[in-house]
């Protein structure tokens, strides 16, 4: 518990704990409705948004970053939806023309912006990548200030996103205005991405989004207690993830928490009972002997 | 009497090619009526334009001369099975309750009234012993009944039915006939995509022609003729057995068509 009387360990503790628990609730989603790449696309496109923002206001606060980061992921969404819509690109196709052309983007802004003398840039960088030591209360406010409500919402609309995800036509089929709920739920997606901007960054996010929940898929068979889970193994993963990174010297936080991510998914896809792996091969193997 | 649904003008194109052209329909209340034609006639689209899910290029749809937007509440929809994805974490129950989420208003959780609604359905549909299963534990045939299931909780007075008996098994298909008998007498209208037109006679009273354009409409002992299923199916299908040239036709179909025909 010791560790937890530092200061920057704290905070770097309660951040990843509340990305971890928002990015593992709205990643169920995001793989349910099979939109896993799109999450990957989006987290990658933010990275102009980030540069765009610091250029045009010159601070580095999170909240301004944030919002830049979620503005060009909406962008990148809208691009590929209206790609895929008015031309006869497929979506697969178009999926990685805008991830690469967005991230390309930022990577170019950001390699610009680093021969400027100005020092504040300086830390730009860190959202390829993460890096939970930076992490200081101001972070982890805007953080809490993002996630709890999002988290509200996902309470809120609980069956008309359950519904919406198990089948799309009939939501629309009983007046639910599908459209705007889908609006709604990419947003949400878009925010649990950009809290992981600091702590993960935008190369690794989307397994933040993914990981956890193909893990909580393998233990239960409902979707509350599939998202419960993941929102558990996100938090714990992150937890661990970012504390290791913090106290070790070097290594990078996001990278550290997709590893400990794998670990978790690796024990989900191997021991879970009746979907694991070696349960199917046990109760296969059975009859023959 | 006011019809249960009526039609008018309907044309629907994707890219630029027409799926549904200038079509008409009407469907008389407390009747069953099949729509066929062949594969790719726009079967599955006339029932979606009618529900709002495609936009259509022109057209109006009336529900007992008003809108969809106004009757919403009278229509229930029973989408193809193989729509949605079954390994999805959820019970039988719980998909089930879903026909009732419009009613339900934004922020009410379903509870035990809806419970009893849905137990019921299932009970409807003889699936009641599966009520806490998981969705991916089911056949096919199950998996139609729990469709069905969802759309009698919604109370509807106009159910749209795409393919029902597509792949099932003869457990289900007796219970989906049951069932569409109970609706009618019962004062609903039924409106289902139907493949199989050896059954269309004994299952339904009304049939509509469809391949891209209407072909016929109306009550079975008039409409389904061999001049009409020719129009609708052009040279893809035999009839009465004097194409000998068409060794796919099955001999049944020949009878039960002829004693239409005649």
């Amino acid at each position: 518990m010791e560790l937890f009387a530092d200061y920057t360990l704290r905070m770097v503790a309660l951040g990843s704990a509340m990305l971890g628990i928002v990015s593992g609730v709205l990643g169920c989603f995001a793989v349910l409705r099979r939109q896993a790449l799109l999450g990957d696309a989006m987290s990658h496109a933010a990275l102009p948004g980030i540069v765009v923002a610091f250029l045009l206001t010159g601070q580095r606060d999170p909240l301004i970053l944030m919002l830049g980061a979620a503005g060009s992921a909406w962008l990148a969404a809208l691009l590929l939806m209206s790609v895929t819509r008015t031309t006869r690109v497929k979506e697969d196709s178009s999926l990685a023309l805008i991830l690469a052309v967005f991230f390309g983007t930022g990577l170019v802004l950001l390699s610009w912006l680093q021969q400027r003398p100005d020092a504040a840039q300086a830390g730009l960088r860190s959202f390829l990548f993460g890096q939970a030591a930076a992490m200081v209360a101001r972070d982890v406010q805007v953080m809490v200030a993002l996630g709890v409500p999002t988290l509200v919402l996902v309470a809120l609309f609980w069956k008309q996103f359950k519904v919406l995800t198990f089948d799309p036509e009939y939501a629309a089929s009983l007046g639910l205005p599908v459209r705007g709920l889908s609006v709604l739920l990419t947003s949400l997606i878009i925010v649990a991405i950009v809290l992981g901007l600091q702590t993960v960054g935008v190369v690794l996010m989307s397994a933040m989004l993914v990981a956890p929940a193909a893990a909580a898929r393998q233990w239960t068979d409902r979707l509350g207690v599939m998202i419960v889970l993941a929102g558990l193994f996100g938090a714990s993963a992150g937890v661990v993830g970012a504390l290791i990174s913090a106290t070790a010297r070097g290594l990078a936080t996001g990278p550290t928490i997709v590893l400990c991510l794998g670990v978790l998914t690796l024990v989900s896809f191997l021991f879970a009972p009746n979907r694991g792996l070696i349960w199917r091969y046990t109760r296969q193997a059975v009859p023959q002997v | 009497m006011q019809p249960a649904l009526a039609i008018t003008d309907l044309t629907v194109a994707y890219h630029d090619k027409p799926v549904l052209w200038d079509v008409d329909l009407e469907v008389p209340a407390s009747t069953l009526m099949a729509i066929v034609g062949p594969n790719g006639a726009g079967k599955t689209t006339l029932i979606k334009a009618a529900l709002g899910l495609v936009r259509p290029a022109a057209g109006q749809t009336l529900f007992y001369g008003r809108p969809y937007r106004e009757q919403r509440r009278l229509v229930g929809y029973v989408p193809q099975r193989g729509s949605v994805d079954w390994d999805f974490p959820t019970s039988v129950l719980d998909v089930v309750m879903m026909g009732r989420y419009g009613s339900l208003g934004w922020f009410r959780r379903p509870g035990k009234a809806e419970r009893q609604h849905a137990l019921a359905a299932l009970e409807k549909v003889r699936m009641a012993d599966f009520a806490t299963r998981q969705i991916s534990q089911l056949s096919g045939g199950q998996q139609q009944r729990v469709f069905l299931a969802r759309a009698l909780v919604q109370d509807a007075q106009i159910y749209f039915m795409d393919e029902p008996f597509q792949g099932v098994d003869a457990v289900t298909e007796r219970a989906i006939i049951d069932l569409l008998r109970d609706l009618r007498a019962n004062g609903k209208t039924v409106i289902v995509v139907h493949h199989d037109l050896q059954t269309v006679p004994e299952y339904f009273d009304q049939v509509c022609l469809i391949n891209v354009r209407r072909i016929a409409s109306g009550p079975v002992a008039e409409v389904f003729t061999e001049a009409n299923l020719r129009a609708t199916y052009g040279g893809r299908i035999a009839f009465l057995g004097h194409a000998e040239d068409d060794e796919a036709t099955p001999s049944r179909t020949e009878g039960m068509l002829k004693g239409v025909a005649d």
